[in-house]
């Protein structure tokens, strides 16, 4: 495997091809649990773990693979993987694990790692399947841990439960955002995100997929 | 193509051993996180249940404190032979587990249809009790543990009251799987604040307290035995509303409470 290949797929994700700024996948995760740092800095490390994981273990069977099984294939591994990372949690942190709920067992459904296994690990070997994993999941976590950052920051006033914008509540001058702790807030955030990447790298402009065309009357009539 | 059985690589056969071999890797992978890691989760989740108990009793908890300890210091755990209301003397409260207790043919019993309005079927005839007493040993805050059938789940709470067994001190649900935002709002310490000082038994001794659809004004009657509903979800609300009467009614914890309220039963707590 060569030194810069592996470079370029753990990097890759980050800005170049983010799985959630270029991609668009992921998003419903990224929108439910960033209201705080802590617990989007959690999912990350779950992602990021179950997408590296699942893309070296479908990687290393990837020639043994039916083809007319091999969503059903990945998907087990995936469940399988999700769901011992869900024990983990449960046994190691429980607090937090409680408060992501639904959230955990739903990596299961992340676009990312069947998106990443299907695309990447079918194809590549082993080691440079997990690298393509972690590089993926870094990306997801750079953006949520962003989105997060600025969700917390405004709507709490605080960073990781630490109170940095003393609360008018509590005597302080900050008045919270309350749109900042519902879901939708991170769809701006998201969105502005996407558009700054955009301005900054222009290459990542999508070609639209048709021309409007200009319809005269007198072809209609 | 042949694959590494020797099969070819699309046939029938293939695919079968292939799909064995995956869904074996992966059930022993599952069945031994599951086994291996129960131990930790046990405790996890009883410090949990703990630390719900201190809270809705209004003790410290949280992040900082120890739970166990001050759950050992100021909380007296007592089981309850719910039919008549007295502690049930053979039972060791450090061994007791009433969801166990509740699917054991031997300590249980089946709600019939029209006294099952908390929607359970079948119930513990023991419950676990947890008594806070103030620092002259004075009964402070009685926690009753409680559970019914929201819209999708079976919540699990507890109801705490003062020692006149018929003011609420706080509410908590600890396990609850109703609609995230609506039904799910049952955990919200803001809905739960309004419980604070509501009334359970109207003068004749019947549970009245409800959560009702709507909030409550100054012109709602009989205030104090009324709290507001969850927006956008009625149902759970209802079934709120339905595990307080079941379990604050003569199937539940009445015959208890009366002797609280009595005095039958606070010397011995």
């Amino acid at each position: 495997m060569a030194q810069s290949q592996a470079m370029k797929v753990l990097t890759e994700p980050l800005v170049n091809n983010n799985p959630i700024a270029l991609q668009i996948l992921g998003i419903c995760s990224a929108l439910a649990v960033t209201n705080q740092v802590a617990t989007a800095l959690l999912m990350s490390v779950a992602l990021t773990a179950v997408t590296a994981c699942s893309n070296f273990s479908i990687s290393l069977i990837r020639n043994h693979i039916p083809s007319s099984i091999r969503i059903i294939v990945q998907m087990t591994i995936i469940a399988s993987l999700v769901i011992v990372v869900d024990q983990l949690l449960k046994a190691f942190a429980y607090d937090l694990a409680k408060s992501m709920s639904v959230f955990v067992g739903l990596i299961i459904t992340n676009c990312i790692v069947m998106g990443r296994a299907e695309a990447f690990a079918m194809k590549e070997p082993p080691g440079l399947a997990f690298l393509d994993g972690i590089g993926n999941g870094l990306g997801y976590s750079l953006i949520l841990l962003l989105v997060a950052t600025i969700r917390e920051l405004f709507g709490s006033g605080s960073l990781l439960g630490y109170q940095i914008l003393p609360l008018a509540s509590a005597g302080g001058w900050y008045v919270p955002l309350g749109i900042m702790l519902l879901p939708p807030s991170a769809f701006f955030i998201i969105g502005f995100l996407i558009w700054g990447l955009r301005s900054w790298k222009p290459e990542q402009n999508e070609e639209a997929d048709y021309q409007i065309h200009q319809v005269h009357r007198t072809e209609v009539v | 193509m042949v694959g590494i059985v020797g099969f070819s690589r699309d046939g029938v056969g293939y695919v079968v051993v292939v799909a064995l071999a995956v869904c074996l890797v992966c059930s022993v992978l599952v069945a031994s996180a599951a086994t291996f890691l129960k131990p930790m989760q046990t405790v996890n989740a009883k410090a949990d249940r703990r630390s719900n108990i201190l809270e809705v009793a209004g003790l410290p908890s949280g992040p900082d404190v120890d739970v166990n300890q001050v759950f050992k210091d100021r909380i007296e755990a007592r089981v309850v032979d719910l039919s008549t209301g007295d502690y049930a003397t053979d039972m060791e409260s450090a061994e007791f587990d009433q969801r166990r207790a509740a699917s054991d043919p031997d300590t249980s019993i089946k709600i019939p249809r029209s006294q099952d309005i908390a929607d359970i079927k079948q119930r513990s005839k023991y419950a676990e009790v947890y008594l806070v007493n103030d620092e002259q040993g004075n009964l402070k805050t009685i926690v009753l543990p409680i559970h019914g059938y929201g819209l999708w789940s079976t919540m699990y709470g507890f109801l705490a009251l003062k020692p006149d067994a018929n003011t609420v001190e706080g509410i908590k649900y600890y396990e609850q799987g109703e609609t995230p935002g609506l039904g799910a709002e049952v955990e919200n310490p803001r809905w739960r604040a309004k419980w604070d000082g509501k009334k359970v038994y109207d003068g004749n001794g019947d549970v009245e307290l409800s959560v009702i659809k709507g909030s409550v004004g100054k012109g709602t009657p009989n205030a104090e035995y009324k709290v507001d509903g969850l927006s956008g979800a009625t149902l759970t609300s209802r079934g709120v509303s339905n595990t307080i009467h079941y379990w604050l009614g003569e199937n539940g914890f009445e015959p208890f409470l009366d002797k609280i309220r009595s005095g039958k039963l606070s010397a011995e707590g």
